[in-house]
């Protein structure tokens, strides 16, 4: 154990000026506890954090980052640690290897405290005492470990139940939001998708062989909590089939509180498909053959209106972020799967493992899926992976009459068939 | 090495850990069956269950990269007024579910004499999803870190209300590669002239066919230089947008100088009202000026404010852009409009407006 007067940082410490202006205002600092760690850690926490601040304030001087990556991971694993070495460790030698654990935290982010406090005690013993709840990645990240420690610091937190995510090109670590455990609105059982999915799949996150990376986000309906369409491969979002439920007294309620005209600008007025109606009598009309389920009404009138009980998800594939090609928003593949007994979730798994093989079949190197749905088309996208077509997947149809048509009458045929067993078989999953 | 020796220890491969064993138990008690919610103070949720259970979640702000001795002190207040149970938010705030509307009050007192903020629910500006930038990176541009602490110096006035027309998420980015993600508003680092190539580095670093597949502008291509094998940049060509510097190091295209701020609006991750956008540029060639960014936070105030005096309610800023059009916004904001605002990327004709409506 460090202790003492800087943390038993025999040298002293390293000025930090700069970092040092970062310890005023309201906001909480993470300057402040890197200090603490530097001034009072235990096990190397002192001497790591010491030499970390230096660093920091180097860049803080010189506008550069100085960590360069390398190779490292846990025994029978080929990911999950990202290792971070310096560049400028004959300076700051104590902080030369500080790598992160990645560590897969519960679906909603649910702890105790002692649980917490346990995590805190392994990361004070072997890493550097700095922990992020959480990373962008949806991980707890535990920053700043030596090489020698990775191992036993994953063993430790392995023993409680933990395991490492994902890194590099594999099925990445999955996030979902609160869900059913605290929110009305849920469609589904985020977490019970989240957890058959990841855990179905998990060789393909600790060995990483797919093309590129691969993610999962489960949010309970369209607010999207946790960011889906925009950054997941397969996003699973809650919606209803069935009529949402409007509770008239409530909404009589709430345009005696907030009143007529509030009532049509803020609700009437914004719902997108315009099938919201107000009635003479305060009541609230809806044509749910058009509402899209955005969750703008239920959102204002929380008491008043609820998503129906038909409920179950969308399945949108392709999301990403620019690199390389460009933003892509993932595209509706599956616009209804019901999400209920035991056969429902094995199926929509079943799916899942269909576009991930799909996806190390097909993908070229360092391609993510939507990028290669762009290069093969759609169509050919729903054959592999045999989702029949469907209207919602569209904005509109095709505007460009580059397209062989020979087989229109065939595809139609298909169309009809569908629709005359349509009440059979409700969703596209062929 | 002594460990070298031992038998190494096979990881039990168990995946995303079970959730209701640190589930809060009023929330597991009534799991799947919540009536409706709504919030009787700023930073302070109430949920009615259909069994008529009601719990009340207190929110506060945190700085994410948090050191033990923070966590723990999170943990103190979690045992003496949740019942040991706390849970994070996808924006790194702290939750802590109570039942006795008489703790809410203690509560919220606790951790502000603490240093962390109550607030981040409804029309509120919530904490910024931040990356990690300097602290861990290995190809940051700027601090992840300490722009957020920096921005939320300032916007904490906005975290701990709700006045704001919407929600206000805000994201960082210390790369173009943008791990923080679409928001209302996106400070992300913009890079403004090609990375400089160490030329003795490259035939020992790089795997040189992965570099020049690498770029989305077919701008580089293997060369020979000085004798040694290496890759050469048509700088006509290149958008700087970094991609081949995590790939292959030697390429740096971080530079003090040249390394710039962008911030971007309009993004929106839900489907309410309108379906979700991507940001939008509103102003590059902002200085990365550590510690506190004066030059970023002064466009981000002029946003805020712009938005909070103009939107209507429920109005995010994307969609308040979209009712009073781009000319006003940038008026408003007094932000400049230049070229570098016209897409030229694929699909940029879908950007432009091909009607004749217009605002005058």
């Amino acid at each position: 154990m460090s202790g003492g007067n800087n943390g038993g940082n025999k040298n002293g410490v390293h000025p930090t000026p700069l970092l040092d202006e970062l310890e005023d205002g309201p906001w909480p600092s993470f300057v402040t506890g890197l200090k603490r760690l530097r001034d009072e850690g235990g096990g190397n926490c002192a001497p790591i954090m010491n030499d970390l601040l230096g660093q920091l304030e180097r860049s803080y001087e010189d506008r550069k980052g100085y960590w360069k990556g390398g190779t490292l991971s846990v025994y029978g694993y080929g990911g999950g640690v990202i290792p971070r070495f310096s560049e400028i460790s004959e300076e700051f030698p104590e902080s030369k290897e500080f790598h992160t654990l990645r560590v897969m935290p519960p679906p909603g982010y649910h702890y105790t405290t002692d649980i917490l406090r346990k995590l805190c005690d392994i990361w004070e013993e072997y890493g550097s005492g700095l922990i992020a709840f959480h990373g962008q990645s949806g991980d707890i990240m535990f920053q700043g470990c030596t090489t020698e420690n990775t191992q036993k610091a994953f063993d430790e937190i392995n023993k409680l139940g933990f395991d490492l995510g994902g890194a590099g090109p594999a099925l990445r670590t999955a996030m979902s939001c609160v869900g059913r455990a605290r929110c009305e609105q849920s469609c589904y059982d985020e977490a019970r998708a989240h957890r058959g999915i990841i855990n179905r799949f998990l060789d393909e996150m600790h060995r990483p062989s797919l093309p590129y990376k691969f993610k999962f986000k489960f949010s309970g309906c369209g607010n999207d909590c946790v960011n889906s369409i925009q950054r997941a491969d397969f996003a699973v979002i809650g919606t209803w089939r069935d009529d949402m439920k409007v509770n008239q007294d409530e909404v009589k309620a709430y345009i005696a509180k907030k009143g007529r005209k509030y009532m049509i600008d803020v609700v009437i007025s914004n719902c997108p498909t315009k099938a919201l109606s107000l009635n003479d009598d305060d009541t609230l009309e809806v044509d749910n053959k058009s509402c899209v389920r955005c969750m703008h009404c239920i959102n204002v009138m929380t008491k008043a209106l609820s998503p129906g009980d038909d409920r179950g998800a969308s399945v949108l594939i392709g999301g990403k972020r620019s690199l390389k090609v460009g933003d892509m928003m993932g595209i509706m593949v599956l616009p209804f799967i019901k999400l209920e007994t035991d056969e429902d979730f094995e199926k929509l798994e079943e799916f899942a493992e269909t576009c991930i093989e799909f996806f190390a079949d097909n993908a070229l190197e360092h391609e993510r899926i939507g990028e290669t749905i762009d290069r093969i088309g759609l169509p050919a996208f729903l054959e592999a992976v045999g989702v029949e077509v469907d209207p919602n997947m569209v904005n509109h149809p095709r505007t460009s009459c580059y397209v062989r048509t020979d087989d229109f009458d065939e595809e139609a045929a298909k169309w009809f068939e569908r629709q005359a067993k349509k009440q059979d078989q409700p969703q596209n999953m062929k | 090495m002594s460990e070298a020796q031992e038998k190494p220890r096979m990881p039990d491969e168990v995946g995303v850990p079970d959730h209701f064993q640190y589930m809060h138990p009023l929330l597991k008690a009534n799991h799947g069956n919540w009536a409706w919610h709504d919030r009787p103070r700023a930073g302070v949720l109430r949920h009615v269950s259909k069994s008529g259970d009601v719990v009340y979640t207190v929110r506060a702000g945190t700085q994410r990269q948090m050191d033990v001795f923070t966590i723990r002190k999170l943990c103190d207040i979690g045992d003496k007024y949740a019942d040991g149970h706390i849970r994070f938010t996808t924006r790194s705030n702290i939750e802590y579910i109570i039942a006795d509307k008489e703790k809410i009050e203690p509560l919220i007192e606790a951790l502000e004499k603490e240093g962390f903020p109550v607030g981040g629910t409804g029309a509120s500006v919530s904490m910024i999803s931040h990356t990690q930038g300097w602290l861990h990176c290995d190809i940051p541009g700027t601090d992840a870190s300490g722009v957020v602490k920096s921005m939320m110096d300032f916007l904490h006035k906005e975290f701990v209300r709700e006045r704001m027309p919407n929600r206000v998420r805000i994201t960082t980015s210390c790369c173009q590669i943008n791990c923080g993600g679409q928001g209302d508003i996106a400070i992300n680092v913009q890079y403004t002239k090609p990375p400089k190539i160490n030329h003795d580095l490259v035939a020992n670093v790089c795997e040189r066919p992965a570099v020049v597949a690498r770029c989305p502008v077919a701008a580089i291509r293997p060369a020979m230089v000085n004798g040694k094998p290496s890759l050469e940049i048509d700088e006509k060509k290149c958008v700087c947008c970094g991609a081949c510097y995590p790939p292959c190091p030697p390429m740096q295209i971080n530079n003090p100088d040249s390394t710039k701020i962008a911030i971007w609006v309009g993004g929106k991750h839900s489907n309410a009202r309108t379906k979700p956008t991507f940001h939008k540029l509103a102003v590059a060639n902002l200085p990365n000026n550590p510690p506190h960014w004066p030059e970023v936070a002064a466009v981000v105030r002029k946003i805020i404010e712009a938005y909070k005096a103009d939107a209507k309610d429920w109005e995010r800023l994307g969609e308040w852009i979209d009712r009073i059009g781009w000319k006003r916004f940038f008026e408003m904001t007094g932000l400049a409009f230049t070229k570098h605002h016209l897409d030229t990327w694929t699909g940029a004709r879908k950007n432009m407006n091909s009607s004749s409506h217009i605002r005058f």
